[in-house]
């Protein structure tokens, strides 16, 4: 049970990636996904899964954890490909029965598609998500955002709230079992009985569910009250955070990728995305 | 009357992952009908987790849970059936209930084994008696009861169920020391009237003695222990071994003995120990 709690699924380590400073690992996240979208060449798709490959190395993060985390997307992952192979047309056929036509051009299409989803997911969860706490992440994101807070937007509060919304989600789905166990024990049943039963027979989860996280919004904020929490203004922090070597390195490898894509989507031969 | 046995049960937690936990192993026992059971183990020792398989809400990765001789998991389909047998409550049940009334939130269990609705207010009427809530508290939304009163209404939702077996995670956990009584002694009533095999789990060691008939102790997952509170609390040293207590008037009965005053060591209750020393026995 504790297994499938795999959100913000930080994985422990001491990479070059663990240690890039969130701030700017966030700034790469972006980069690195523009980059994706850039590439329209095979080549450069090699590319592009060539440096995929680099970071997971990179990071030493267990490639079992990885394909854990594009499990959810397979679905999405079949169906783009399956709608490239029957939708695109091109001129090579090689089916052509009755009102199905399939082109070399659709199977390489949705080859490529899948190919950047892939990346796109397990790149950027290698560099963020799976290096990256959930607090320094929005540490990170909070101090990025912070000019915000010149026009008066609350930065500090958004970043605080997403702090606790990510520190508290184990707890509630920790809480969620205990209740639906306390209803089964009464003889409650999920998962049996029409839509609409199944509906009614979620009242006795989620009425307490919502109490209690009433009840601990309250007393988080009386703790944090007693603690002489104001919000963010005239704040220090314990750990601030600190730019390295690594930053301009990592920003110099992304910046060396994104030329070799526009290069070689300019100049390489062979196919070229047709979306 | 129902009889649970559990024949070399072992339960893992998060198999296969680095965090893997083995809660229970191989774990052999039997609850017998007519008693009382304390279950008694520091956290982490495998109690919730066995409680968890009486009426299963887990199944075993091997093993067996027997009601009455049966495999309850015999006809997965038919676990409810286990589950109105097998009364389970939680842990801190006053977060479980739900209901606009108390009445109907006490009515829960009985309406989902499909009692007919005059039943069920007869269900309910006795569990609240049971449990000690006086019957204007009925008609009040459970939300605005005190704590107290708040897990009675909890306990009621599974007494009303009528179960055979009924199993109280730390029932008096949280509650003032008036509180705890109250409600364990509800519970032993409750077992004499209806001759339940009743099963409770708790850290206090002063309510296992004063309530319990027969003690079981548990330790990373395995029984340890298990007989009378006088036969299992004499075995103090074993007890603090394994991160446990005995009662405090069993530590005295010690301390007693150290200094020449021996009533012995199988002292787990005031009264006895009253009894002992007015008896002449610890003449030194």
């Amino acid at each position: 049970m504790k297994a499938d709690i795999a959100f913000g699924q930080y994985y422990e380590g001491n990479s070059f990636l663990h240690r890039l400073d969130p701030r700017w690992k966030i700034l790469f996240s972006i980069f690195y996904i523009v980059v994706i979208f850039l590439a329209k060449n095979v080549f450069a798709f090699a590319l592009l899964v060539l440096s995929a490959i680099l970071l997971i190395a990179v990071s030493r993060i267990p490639l079992r954890m990885i394909l854990r985390g594009l499990k959810p997307l397979i679905f999405i992952i079949a169906f783009t490909a399956i709608i490239n192979i029957f939708w695109l047309k091109g001129k090579t056929v090689l089916v052509d029965w009755w009102i199905i036509h399939i082109y070399l051009e659709g199977i390489i299409n949705a080859l490529l598609i899948v190919v950047r989803v892939v990346i796109l997911v397990a790149g950027t969860s290698v560099l963020l998500t799976y290096t990256t706490t959930p607090l320094a992440l929005t540490d990170g994101l909070e101090r990025l955002l912070s000019p915000l807070a010149k026009i008066r937007l609350p930065v500090h509060e958004f970043s605080m709230m997403m702090t606790i919304a990510l520190r508290f989600i184990p707890t509630l789905v920790e809480e969620t079992e205990k209740i639906m166990n306390a209803q089964k024990a009464r003889g409650a049943d999920f998962s049996t009985g029409s839509l609409a039963r199944r509906a009614k027979a979620l009242i006795p989860i989620l009425i307490p569910l919502f109490i209690s996280a009433f009840r601990r919004a309250e007393e988080l904020a009386t703790a944090m009250e007693c603690r002489c929490y104001t919000g963010g203004k005239g704040r220090t922090r314990m750990n601030i955070l600190h730019s390295t070597w690594r930053d301009p390195a990592m920003c110099l490898a992304l910046c060396a990728l994104c030329a070799g894509v526009v290069l070689l989507n300019y100049f390489a031969p062979g196919y070229t995305l047709a979306m | 009357m129902a009889e649970i046995t559990l024949e070399n049960v072992t339960y893992v937690y998060g198999k296969g992952a680095p965090y893997e936990m083995r809660a229970l192993d191989d774990v052999s026992l039997t609850f017998r009908p007519g008693e009382v059971t304390g279950l008694i183990g520091h956290t982490g020792s495998g109690k919730s987790t066995l409680v968890q398989m009486l009426n299963g809400l887990l199944k075993p990765d091997s093993g067996r849970v027997l009601l009455d001789g049966k495999d309850i998991w015999a006809d997965p389909k038919k676990i409810q059936e286990i589950r109105f047998r097998v009364g389970l409550v939680m842990q801190y049940p006053e977060y479980q209930l739900f209901d606009e009334t108390v009445e109907s939130d006490i009515g829960f269990g009985p309406k989902n084994m499909g009692m007919e609705p005059e039943k069920i207010k007869q269900a309910v009427a006795r569990a609240a008696q049971f449990a000690g809530l006086s019957p204007e508290l009925l008609s009040k939304s459970p939300f605005d009861l005190s704590g107290g009163q708040k897990r009675r209404a909890a306990l009621a939702g599974v007494m009303a169920m009528e179960p055979d077996v009924l199993v109280l995670d730390e029932p008096a956990a949280g509650l003032d020391p008036g509180g705890r009584r109250e409600i364990l002694s509800r519970i032993r009533e409750y077992q004499q009237e209806s001759g339940a095999n009743v099963i409770i789990v708790s850290h206090s060691m002063e309510d296992m003695a004063l309530y319990c008939d027969r003690v079981l102790v548990m330790e990373n997952g395995k029984l340890v222990m298990s007989g009378t509170p006088a036969e299992v609390f004499s075995r103090a040293e074993e007890l603090i071994a394994v991160g446990l207590d005995v009662p405090q008037i069993t530590r005295v009965a010690r301390a007693l003995r150290e200094v020449g005053v021996d009533i012995g060591l199988d002292i787990y209750t005031v009264k006895f120990a009253a009894q002992r020393l007015l008896s002449g026995k610890g003449k030194v």
